[in-house]
């Protein structure tokens, strides 16, 4: 491994350190620099969140999960890059103070990474933005004061990375392996079917830093530009395996506003942009929330192996709980979804709204002919060992008037559809009553009625 | 003046640069060693062996320590010498510390731990309060009862009767920054120790008790925490203990700080409690007698179990004049993390119990529980309102009990003499428009089939004082320098709370000069003995005398020496604007420092105070355990879903009394956090141990504190300006607790809305989780 990134303002070339070393304790550990703070370790708190820039423009990341092959010719700022040359502070640091923006201060520098991050991207949706940086003192009210107080302050210049990125490094190595092209990969993957594909590593960097575990021959794909992208044509939407969730929220808005409302809510913002479509299918966790919202949309998932490519429908991936239909040396390459009219809600049902894992999640889709369902496809996440469509729902509603009646009849076929498990999420019995009560969710806001909490004013 | 200011945290400007250092971030000799704990795999049973080969083996390990490896094994408990170090034997919970591994780092540290295998020999583990109870697992010899009145007669008296019962859940601390503390060895067999500790003498206390040297050897430096919440009164101590140990036993640094999950798995939180309560009460509300039982899990070691019980006990009124009362409160042992102190004290499970009682009455009434709570207050303290400053009410003997003769006092046989919530929840009824959305919320519900609306309007009565009276002692150094600048130093531990600032800005005022003259240092023991934990709300009341005393010495001393060189009384040198002012004449404060410095005055005191006119027998439960009373009131409002049990705040107003405010920005912080830390205590953070003693919620990805959006939308919170009818300093109010209990009005808000689609009163659980929250719609 011979990689390069900006830490900064100043290039750093990195050759001997393990692949999976995380950029947390490489900044505190091995540079000194103990601004950026490890609250969690598992990319929950945002403590540790830094600004990463690319051609794309930057965003904010946790450092705890972001391997050092993964900065391949990016520019990262921590807290202390964050002031200028002159050590002027950057306007997010005078508001927090302004405002009474910190207390301990543990969670601070990572607050103003997030707010800076935001606030060079002119984004305003501070509760969004800051869904991943957790604060136990303040009760965030000041915090948000101090990022209203700067959306007009133009931002720094010596804050613009863009302009200085270093070329990747070299990216064959027997310690770590940074393809840029599909076909790279898929050569490689061939030759090393016992390899770990990262791409966001927002999962896999918890198997490192909670699991403690070795990551036999990783393969960093993030970087691999022809995976990544989603295009839209007449007849279907078409989203690369490394399209990050925050590059997905923006691009199916226009389409499936329930599935963008869902995906505002996947994860954190600091997740999000990290967090890949092809990484939330191909680990085949049964709480994963896009599945469920792609397998309602009738999603396609396309598989290739060496030059061998097949698809077939996102659901049938799923086998059972901790198994998928993949074969050795095969990867995700895209999913695809057929354009259609939106019929989508997407409900996810969690302790907490943001960033918080789905104790389940209800996708459901029903498309109408005068006034008889003529399509229903409902699916689910957290209940069962993958994601999965509640076959037994859809018949009840098939062809049936779409009427009240009909729906009490879908949630009772819905008890035979799933045996949710019990665990710290959620009880078993309110899973199933939850996922019954959501085709009446669906129903009822099908036929206008207010449903959500969070479309409702003081 | 400085005082009064709202002035940021001392520290904000590091904060934000991410140059303010916590432990972990100070730079430490190459040879540092790292420490990290094994753990114990289940919760109870006695050790048959352990297997430590391969941990040994990993390179880097330099040593593994268990029982073994102690003759006499190190205890860690702040109360009852039942905390060894390591497992001796006997597991007591599910990760309880086994075996310690030194390492060469953080990493290779944990990664040991891991292949660290305890063999143990299975027992049925007491996990909950009934198995507790089945096998008369408890501290002391049994329930600690005390009694107000003839309870059992007043109830058989009341026209009315009603009784329930309320699970209370625990929950974790979850401070940013993990527990951690830094040994570094010096010579002659002392040691320096740097621990993030809200009670740096009882760290000095333990690691000079492990180290068998006397405390004089020992030091211990806290300059902040990543927050404590009281999750670091006592749980630092093994860390500190392990560091030392490892630095004199090897000759080395050594550092420890858990990784989150051993964080959460192996320290202790807020106790979760269970009340039941029969009540007897009048056709208007007016409650006649209240007997309560209230059972706590305390874990598998006493900790601060008995206060924070008795706290409870303490908090059973809250602002309520109730003419007969019993509390019996069982503290139950069972093999879970030792429940510790945690914001609240047990104060806030208390005031709960009696809380969920006005809410219960007031329904089966068909009153406001707004009403009831109101009818049942204890009686205004005369004088006027609002107003600052003011001179506090000398004679408390016209305060009557309700219409009756005797001075009213809480069910302790405290006198209530500054009682203020009948004129604060009014202004927040005003301010709040508490009536119009009362009544908007019904017809908003009457109209909405699947949302639903609530409302409730909680108070808080929290008193101040350590209840183990002799804590309530504070010591200062504070040095003046020859070029004007000044060091203060005092007991108390920054935390985030503040209190730096808020003293440093008394003592900026003791000698009126501006604050940037004042110097804050880090809690050190060997510049201040014998501090008490900064706890109990406690810190700025305490060390603010206590600089105040060091600072006027000084002054004072300087003052006299002008006196006579000015022929003017001391008395009449004025000290402000940075000048000091002494018959005609006036100087910079630097000049006068300077000629006190070449007159030989001592610029260097220590200041030393102590809590007057408390005294308390906890066994009884009589006295006056509280110097006084803080006092607050809050309004939330919520919508729910009653298809899932989802639910949020959609707007809270609190009006709280911070006295005379140090810091009125520091306040409003405390508010701001308390209210939404205890919200988040009564909703979605919910611990959740599995049957075999595991807690499954370890992690900020299972155990849900409130995120940025969770904070009530609409958030006024405003001050009750008057000063404490105590003389605190500068007739000020605590602040660091009282404010969570306001969070109570947002866990009643949601019970509101539950009963609008219910005919009968929900009593709900907390945590009011969305499962909870539905199951309590449908039951």
């Amino acid at each position: 491994m011979d990689i390069a990134f900006l830490l900064n303002g100043e290039t750093q070339r990195i050759a001997d350190q393990p692949p999976t070393r995380t950029l947390l304790d490489w900044l505190r550990e091995t540079r000194g620099l103990t601004g950026t703070k490890e609250g969690c370790n598992e990319g929950d708190c945002g403590a540790c969140t830094v600004m990463v820039t690319d051609e794309t423009g930057c965003r904010a990341l946790n450092a705890c999960i972001l391997m050092l092959p993964q900065l391949d010719g990016k520019a990262v700022r921590t807290v202390e890059g964050l002031t200028g040359p002159e050590g002027q502070p950057h306007p997010v640091q005078e508001a927090m103070v302004a405002h009474h923006g910190s207390q301990c201060g543990f969670c601070t520098p990572g607050f103003v990474m997030s707010m800076a991050t935001a606030h060079a991207n002119g984004q305003r949706d501070h509760d969004d933005r800051l869904t991943g940086n957790l604060c136990r003192c303040t009760g965030y009210a000041p915090i948000i004061r101090a990022a209203r107080a700067i959306e007009e302050t133009p931002v720094p210049a010596w804050l613009d990375d863009s302009g200085a990125l270093p070329p990747r490094g070299i990216t064959d190595s027997d310690a770590a392996f940074l393809p840029r092209s599909a076909d790279e990969l898929a050569d490689w993957y061939l030759a090393h079917p016992g390899a770990t594909l990262i791409a966001g590593a927002t999962d896999i960097g918890l198997w490192v830093t909670k699991q403690l575990r070795d990551l036999p021959e990783p393969a960093f794909i993030a970087g691999i530009d022809d995976l990544r992208g989603v295009s839209v044509s007449d007849t279907e939407i078409r989203i690369g395996a490394m399209t990050t969730l925050a590059e997905l929220q923006p691009a199916i808005a226009p389409h499936h506003p329930g599935f963008a409302e869902m995906i505002r809510r996947f994860g954190s913002a600091q997740v999000r942009a990290a967090a890949t479509v092809g990484g939330n299918i191909a680990n085949g966790s049964p709480i994963g929330d896009s599945p469920p919202a792609l397998i309602a949309l009738g999603a396609t998932l396309h598989l290739r192996r060496g030059s061998e490519r097949r698809s077939l429908p996102l659901e049938d991936f799923f086998l059972d709980y901790g198994k998928q239909d993949r074969r050795p040396g095969e990867f995700v390459e895209a999913v695809t979804i057929p354009r259609q009219e939106d019929r989508l809600r997407a409900y996810k049902i969690s302790k907490r709204f943001d960033q918080d894992i789905s104790a389940l999640c209800g996708c459901i889709s029903i498309r109408l002919d005068a006034g008889r369902v003529s399509e229903a496809r409902i699916a689910f996440g957290g209940m069962a060992g993958t994601p999965k469509r509640a076959a037994g729902a859809e018949a009840a509603l098939l062809g049936k008037d779409w009427s009240e009646a009909a729906v009490r009849a879908a949630m009772t076929a819905l008890d035979g559809d799933f045996t949710p498990l019990s665990d710290m999420r959620a009880s078993a019995r309110y899973r199933a009553q939850a996922a019954r009560n959501l085709l009446m969710r669906y129903f009822l806001e099908d036929q206008g009625q207010p449903v959500n909490v969070l479309e409702v004013g003081q | 003046m400085s005082v009064g200011a709202p002035l940021p945290q001392d520290a904000a400007e590091l904060h934000v640069r991410g140059s303010a250092r916590y432990v972990d971030d100070i730079p430490v000799p190459p040879d540092c060693l790292h420490l990290a704990f094994g753990l114990a795999p289940v919760a109870a049973g006695r050790i048959t062996g352990l297997d430590l080969a391969a941990a040994r083996a990993l390179p880097g390990v330099r040593a593994i320590w268990t029982a073994e490896d102690f003759p006499e094994m190190p205890d860690c408990s702040s109360s009852n010498a039942d905390e060894p170090l390591l497992a001796t034997g006997d597991i007591h919970y599910l990760g309880q510390p086994v075996f310690l591994v030194v390492a060469d780092s953080h990493l290779t540290a944990r990664r040991a731990a891991r292949l660290g295998k305890v063999h143990v020999e299975e027992r049925k583990p007491i996990l909950t309060i009934e198995e507790a109870l089945a096998a008369d697992s408890r501290f002391e010899d049994g329930p600690r009862i005390w009694e107000f009145n003839d309870t059992a007669a007043a109830l058989a008296a009341a026209p009315h009767r009603l009784s329930g019962r309320i699970e209370i859940g625990g929950q974790e601390h979850f401070y940013l920054e993990g527990q951690a503390a830094l040994a570094l060895p010096q010579e002659d067999g002392q040691m320096l120790v740097h621990s993030s500790t809200q009670h740096p003498t009882e760290i000095q206390h333990k690691v000079a008790h492990a180290l068998h040297v006397p405390m004089s050897a020992v030091r211990v430096e806290t300059r902040r925490m990543g927050g404590g919440f009281g999750g670091k009164e006592s749980q630092g101590n093994p860390l500190a203990i392990a560091c030392a140990l490892t630095a004199s036993r090897l000759g080395r640094p050594a550092k420890m700080r858990y990784d989150r999950d051993d964080d959460m798995q192996i320290t202790g939180k807020r106790h979760d409690f269970r009340i039941a309560y029969e009540v007897g009460h009048d056709a208007e509300g007016r409650v006649l007698a209240v007997d309560f039982t209230q059972w706590t899990r305390c874990g598998w070691s006493m900790d601060l179990s008995l206060p924070v019980a008795d706290r409870a006990m303490l908090h059973a009124d809250n602002a309520y004049a109730i003419p007969a009362m019993r509390i019996e409160s069982h503290r139950l042992r069972t093999n879970t993390q030792s429940a510790t102190a945690f914001r609240g004290f047990g104060g806030p499970q208390g005031l709960l119990g009696i809380e969920r009682v006005m809410d219960h009455v007031a329904a089966e009434l068909g009153l406001d529980p707004l009403e009831v709570r109101q009818r049942n207050f204890y009686a205004e303290a005369p004088g006027e309102a609002v107003g600052l400053p003011r001179t506090p009410s000398e004679d408390i003997s016209e305060v009557k009990r309700g219409a009756g003769t005797e001075v009213q006092v809480t069910p302790y046989h405290q006198p209530v003499t500054d009682f203020i919530l009948h004129g604060l929840v009014g202004q927040l009824v005003e301010t709040s428009d508490y009536h119009a959305r009362r009544r908007a919320v019904a017809e908003w519900n009457a109209a909405n089939p699947v949302l639903k609306k609530g409302l409730a309007l909680t108070p808080v009565k929290f008193g101040i004082s350590f209840t183990l009276t002799h804590l309530n002692q504070a010591g200062a150094l504070v040095h003046v320098y020859q070029d004007g600048s000044i060091l203060m130093n005092h007991g108390g531990t920054e935390m985030g709370q503040g209190l730096f600032q808020k003293v440093a800005q008394v003592a900026a005022a003791r000698f009126g000069v501006s604050i940037d003259r004042v110097r804050i240092t880090a809690t050190d023991t060997g510049k201040v003995p014998n501090t008490s934990a900064t706890a109990a709300s406690s810190g700025s009341d305490l060390n603010g005398m206590a600089v105040q005393a060091a600072c006027d010495q000084i002054r004072d001393r300087i003052a006299v020496l002008l006196a006579e060189r000015h022929q003017a009384r001391p008395e009449d040198v004025v000290f402000a604007d940075d000048r000091v002012r002494v018959g005609g004449d006036e100087m910079s404060f630097e000049d006068a420092v300077a000629l006190a410095y070449e007159n030989r005055v001592s610029l260097s005191a220590s200041g030393f105070y102590k809590t007057p006119e408390i005294e308390w027998d906890r066994i009884a439960g009589r006295g006056r355990p509280f110097y006084y009373f803080a006092y607050g009131a809050a309004v939330t409002e919520v919508v729910l879903d009653t298809l899932t049990g989802e639910n949020r705040i959609l707007r809270a107003d609190i009006l709280h009394d911070c006295g005379a405010s140090l810091n009125p920005a520091l306040d409003i912080g405390q508010i701001e956090g308390g209210y939404v830390q205890g919200a988040g205590w009564l909703t979605t953070e919910e611990l959740v141990w599995d049957g075999s003693g595991r807690l499954r919620t370890h992690a900020p990805s299972t155990y849900k504190i409130p995120a940025c959006s969770d904070r009530p939308p609409v958030f006024n919170v405003a001050l009750w300006k008057c000063a404490n009818r105590a003389a605190t300093v500068y007739r000020s109010k605590a602040v660091g607790e009282p404010p969570l209990m306001l969070g109570v009005s947002a866990f009643l808000a949601l019970s509101d809305a539950v009963a609008s689609v219910r005919g009968d009163y929900p009593s709900l659980d907390a945590p009011a989780t969305a499962e909870r929250l539905l199951m309590a719609i449908n039951r």
